[in-house]
């Protein structure tokens, strides 16, 4: 079995952090680096990629096509500036898609 | 809509067959429906809850080394994280959910210092703040709940996409192609009688008719 590595894409600010647990860390603050970043890594050897909210916003495209396949794993963190609630609103999107409904988050919203 | 067919008794026959065909796929792909969707359900809720978990310990960590970056020149912020002592890595197992094929990730944690007690912090800390032992401690204990994330989050992602196309193809079996084939079957039947009861009547018109000659 092959080993995988994980990465975090973000804004220098919020990712500077995940080096020190021993993350890839790739900085960038335009979401076309962001986006090129993520297609390097997608055609790489990575398992787990974490991205913040405030870049995955404006590549919704590309992470949706990710999140059907088998790998790599892509999930959203919050940023430094705190969260935007795109990864709720996921889950949510989810649970509509398999169930035609709402049922999770039906008491707050 | 009726399938075009001859109204033949083996037609018939072919038909029948199919048909119970297609209800055997339906009872089945419902059934398999029915518990993807209790298996999603479950972790659904599991993801919720740790992303919610998740996310409110690391905005925590994030503002933390937001004033530590604050407090420290950017230089000696950059050089005191600039060697990790651990390296993460990553091996991918599979798990079967319902014959949906979902990454399981097994990670270690490995030690990159020749030190033998190393710890989390790769720095010393002279000349560091507090805030970023703080943010940095967060950040490795929520090193675990973030792999479960990653894993049960591509496991929903997967199960939602599975369940949507079950869903299509027992609503397809259901409300098409099982309404038509019993409609057709029925119109067959129907035409084969149709015509038995012509061949019976034709038989007693001849009948008369010889009858009347004698």
């Amino acid at each position: 079995m092959s080993t995988y590595k994980i990465a975090v894409i973000g804004d220098k600010d919020s990712i500077l952090g995940f080096k020190t647990i021993g993350v890839e860390t790739f900085p960038v603050t335009s979401s076309e680096a962001a986006l090129s970043s993520l297609k390097k890594l997608v055609s790489e050897n990575y398992g787990v990629i974490f991205i913040t909210e405030e870049l995955a916003r404006e590549l919704e495209d590309i992470i949706n096509d990710l999140n059907k396949r088998y790998l790599p794993a892509v999930v959203l963190i919050p940023n430094s500036k705190g969260t935007l609630g795109i990864g709720i609103q996921q889950i949510k999107k989810n649970v509509e898609k398999a169930i035609g409904a709402d049922i999770l988050f039906r008491k707050e919203g | 809509m009726e399938i075009r067919v001859n109204p033949t008794r083996m037609e018939l026959n072919r038909l029948k067959k199919r048909l119970t065909m297609a209800q055997r796929g339906h009872k089945l792909l419902k059934d398999k429906r029915d518990e993807l969707i209790r298996q999603f359900l479950i972790l659904v809720r599991k993801n919720k809850d740790l992303r919610e978990h998740v996310e409110e310990e690391l905005s925590a960590a994030f503002s933390k080394f937001l004033l530590a970056r604050a407090v420290m020149p950017a230089e000696s912020l950059e050089e005191a994280l600039m060697y990790p002592t651990k390296t993460l890595s990553l091996e991918i197992s599979e798990q079967n959910i319902m014959s949906v094929y979902a990454p399981k990730f097994n990670w270690a944690e490995e030690d990159t210092g020749s030190e033998e007690d190393s710890s989390i912090y790769p720095y010393g800390f002279a000349d560091t703040s507090a805030e970023l032992d703080i943010s940095i401690e967060t950040l490795s204990s929520i090193l675990p709940q973030l792999m479960e994330l990653a894993e049960v989050e591509k496991a929903v992602q997967l199960l939602a996409e599975e369940i949507e196309k079950t869903r299509r193809r027992v609503n397809a079996l259901e409300y098409v192609l099982i309404p038509r084939l019993e409609e057709t079957i029925k119109y067959i039947t129907m035409k084969l009688e149709e015509s038995e009861r012509g061949a019976l009547t034709r038989l007693m018109k001849i009948k008369d008719v010889v009858r009347a000659k004698m």
